[in-house]
Order: structure tokens, then C-alpha cells, then sequence
């Protein structure tokens, strides 16, 4: 479940973070300061649900919800207790929660969610849920989320607490381990060819002796993962 | 005697995460003075209304820092101001010096 978090107050966005981490389906995608900028953002990234503040400054909470296109499911997050009844005017509201938050009524919340996306897969099993696993990933580049498409990335090279991905225009330096984003890359076009390399081996041009050539790197195969490699391709 | 801030609320929240409480306190001690001062600015300017925009925000810090009676007393103030009625707001004064003691004792 991809989210974002919209409020005003980075306290309250940090609560609701936080609480979001209890939940591994949850994947808080961006922490927005105002709803404007929650409009920009949902131009080039779908979630399927918004934490959303009501009482902010520039565009309101209700105001966003006036405006923005195809909403996905959202939670509205206000310290106003009244506001409840006119909340469930909206379809696509599944819940209102009152700060601060407890964790219980999170949890309570998050049940709610899942019962909603379950009813939603079960009456139209073609929706799918924003993972992109076969399209894209996001990495968080200086507090900015870039998508990278999986066919333009080219190869992964651990570099002790970071890892470089390298794609067909550019090489971007993130903050993780070969092993975290292996977990997110499709197994039917990546694969660990070396402990410290990851390779898209849709992109290999050739294979001599114990390493690859993808664009103009070499990259060293260790000999247990040779095996693997070698079944994975279409050999004649 | 006045109701006294605690963190029981973001320590029940943080799991025993001390990173994040660490970074939460951050917040509150940078969110909180400036927006003590912006709710006396407006007070003394007379415009009640973002006065109690204001109200609305620190309200919540109020209920995290598990300040029970003195979210309950913000509610109702925040709705006083919304008519201009400003009869509460030493009381509120009060609870506003309670929080900013606490936040300089845990800096």
C-alpha cells in the first residue's frame, strides 16, 4: 500500500510516519508540507491512499478533495472531532482520524484499509495496486523521490553503505544494500552476478570467460553465481 | 495544580525507537516557540480568527505532550476566538509557559 502524508505540521507527519512503519504493507512514499504540493506530486506518482490533514493553510484538506482527479482512498487526519459526518460525503474516505493518533485506532484504521482494497480487488480483480514491480522504482535522492524505469537501469555496484545504480543516461549514488533492492527489482530481468553486482541481464552484450559486457562496463562473474546466469539465457 | 507535559504519548508511538523520538522533540521544540509567538502576535493584533488557526495547531502538540485538560481547554478556546470571545486566554497563556518549561528542561 504506496502513501503520502499531507499536514502542515511536520510533527504531525512524523507521528503518522511513524505509526505507518508498524505496518509492513505500508510504503509512505512522500511526507508532503500542503495539498498543493500533493496535487503536483500525484501528477507523476499514484498511490493508493492519502493520510490527509484537513485545516491547512493556501488549499485545505477539503478544498483538495474538491479538486484533485481520480482520488485514490484516503484518510482524513484532523484534531477537529466535528468534522466526521461531512468527511463520509466522499466515496473514496475510509476513515477520519482524530490526532493525536493513538496506535490502536491506527491499527483499527489499517484493518479498515485492507477490508476496503480486499472488497476492491474481489469486484474488479484487474485493479492493481500502485507497486509498479514491472515498470519502476523510486529512489530518494537528496529528499527527492526520482522513478527509475527497470528496462533504462542497467546495473547495480555495491559500494559499502551505498549502492550505485547505474542506467542508461545516468549513475545515481542511494543510501541502501544490494540486498534491500534486490527485494524490489523483478526477477525476471535482474540478476546478482558477483556480491557486489546486480546486472539487468536483458542488457548484456556479451559474455567472455568469467565477466559481462553491458554498454562498456565488464563486470566480474563469480563462479557461483555463473551457474544461474548461464540458465537464465536463451542459449542456442 | 496545573497539569504537567510528559511524553508517555510519543514513547507509547516510538516503540522504543530513540532516533525518532530524538528527531520528534527536534520538531516540537522548532514548531512550538515560533508558533507561541505568531498566536501572541495575532492575539495582540486582534485577529482572532488566525488566532485560532493557531490555537487548532498547538492543540495537538497540547494532546501529544498528553496534556489532557489543556487540549479539552484549547477546543473550547478555539471556538471562543472563532466569535471573538478571548475570556480564556490567560489560562491558555499558562498552559502555553508549561510546554515551552518542559521543552527547554528536555533540550
Amino acid at each position: 500500500m504506496r502513501c503520502i502524508i499531507v499536514d502542515d505540521e511536520s510533527s504531525a507527519r512524523a507521528i503518522i510516519a511513524e505509526l505507518c512503519k508498524i505496518i509492513p504493507e505500508m510504503e509512505v512514499v512522500a511526507e508532503l508540507p500542503d495539498a498543493l504540493e500533493a496535487l503536483k506530486f500525484l501528477k507523476h506518482t499514484p498511490v493508493d491512499l492519502i493520510f490527509l490533514d484537513i485545516h491547512m493553510p493556501k488549499l485545505t484538506g477539503v478544498d483538495f478533495i474538491e479538486t484533485v482527479n481520480n482520488p485514490p482512498k484516503i484518510v482524513l487526519t484532523t484534531s477537529d472531532k466535528d468534522f466526521a459526518i461531512e468527511a463520509y460525503k466522499y466515496e473514496f474516505i475510509v476513515d477520519y482520524l482524530v490526532k493525536p493518533i493513538t496506535p490502536e485506532r491506527f491499527q483499527k484504521c489499517v484493518q479498515r484499509l485492507e477490508k476496503t482494497f480486499e472488497k476492491i480487488q474481489q469486484e474488479h480483480p484487474e485493479t492493481v495496486m500502485s507497486q509498479n514491480e514491472d515498470e519502476d522504482l523510486y529512489i530518494n535522492i537528496d529528499r527527492r523521490l526520482i522513478k527509475l524505469k527497470f528496462m533504462d537501469i542497467l546495473l547495480i555496484e555495491a559500494h559499502g553503505d551505498y549502492i550505485e545504480i547505474q542506467t542508461q543516461k545516468n549513475r545515481y549514488r542511494v543510501h541502501s544494500t544490494l540486498k534491500k533492492i534486490k527485494e524490489k527489482l523483478p526477477e525476471s530481468r535482474f540478476l546478482q552476478i558477483h556480491r557486489s553486482f546486480i546486472i539487468n541481464f536483458t542488457q548484456i552484450i556479451d559474455i567472455q570467460d568469467n565477466s559481462v559486457l553491458i554498454e562498456r562496463n565488464v563486470i566480474p562473474i563469480s563462479r557461483s553465481n555463473r551457474p544461474e546466469l548461464m540458465q537464465r539465457l536463451n542459449l542456442l | 495544580m496545573i497539569e504537567q507535559p510528559n511524553l508517555d504519548y510519543i514513547k507509547e508511538i516510538s516503540g522504543g525507537n530513540a532516533d525518532f523520538e530524538k528527531k520528534f522533540l527536534t520538531i516540537i521544540q522548532t514548531e512550538f516557540p515560533k508558533e507561541k509567538q505568531d498566536y501572541i502576535e495575532t492575539l495582540e493584533g486582534n485577529e482572532l480568527e488566525e488566532s485560532a488557526k493557531i490555537v487548532h495547531k498547538i492543540k495537538h502538540k497540547l494532546g501529544i505532550l498528553g496534556l489532557t485538560e489543556g487540549y479539552k481547554l484549547a477546543v473550547k478556546y478555539e471556538e471562543d476566538l472563532k466569535y471573538g470571545n478571548t475570556n480564556l486566554k490567560g489560562e491558555f497563556l499558562e498552559i502555553l509557559q508549561s510546554v515551552e518549561k518542559f521543552i527547554l528542561k528536555i533540550a
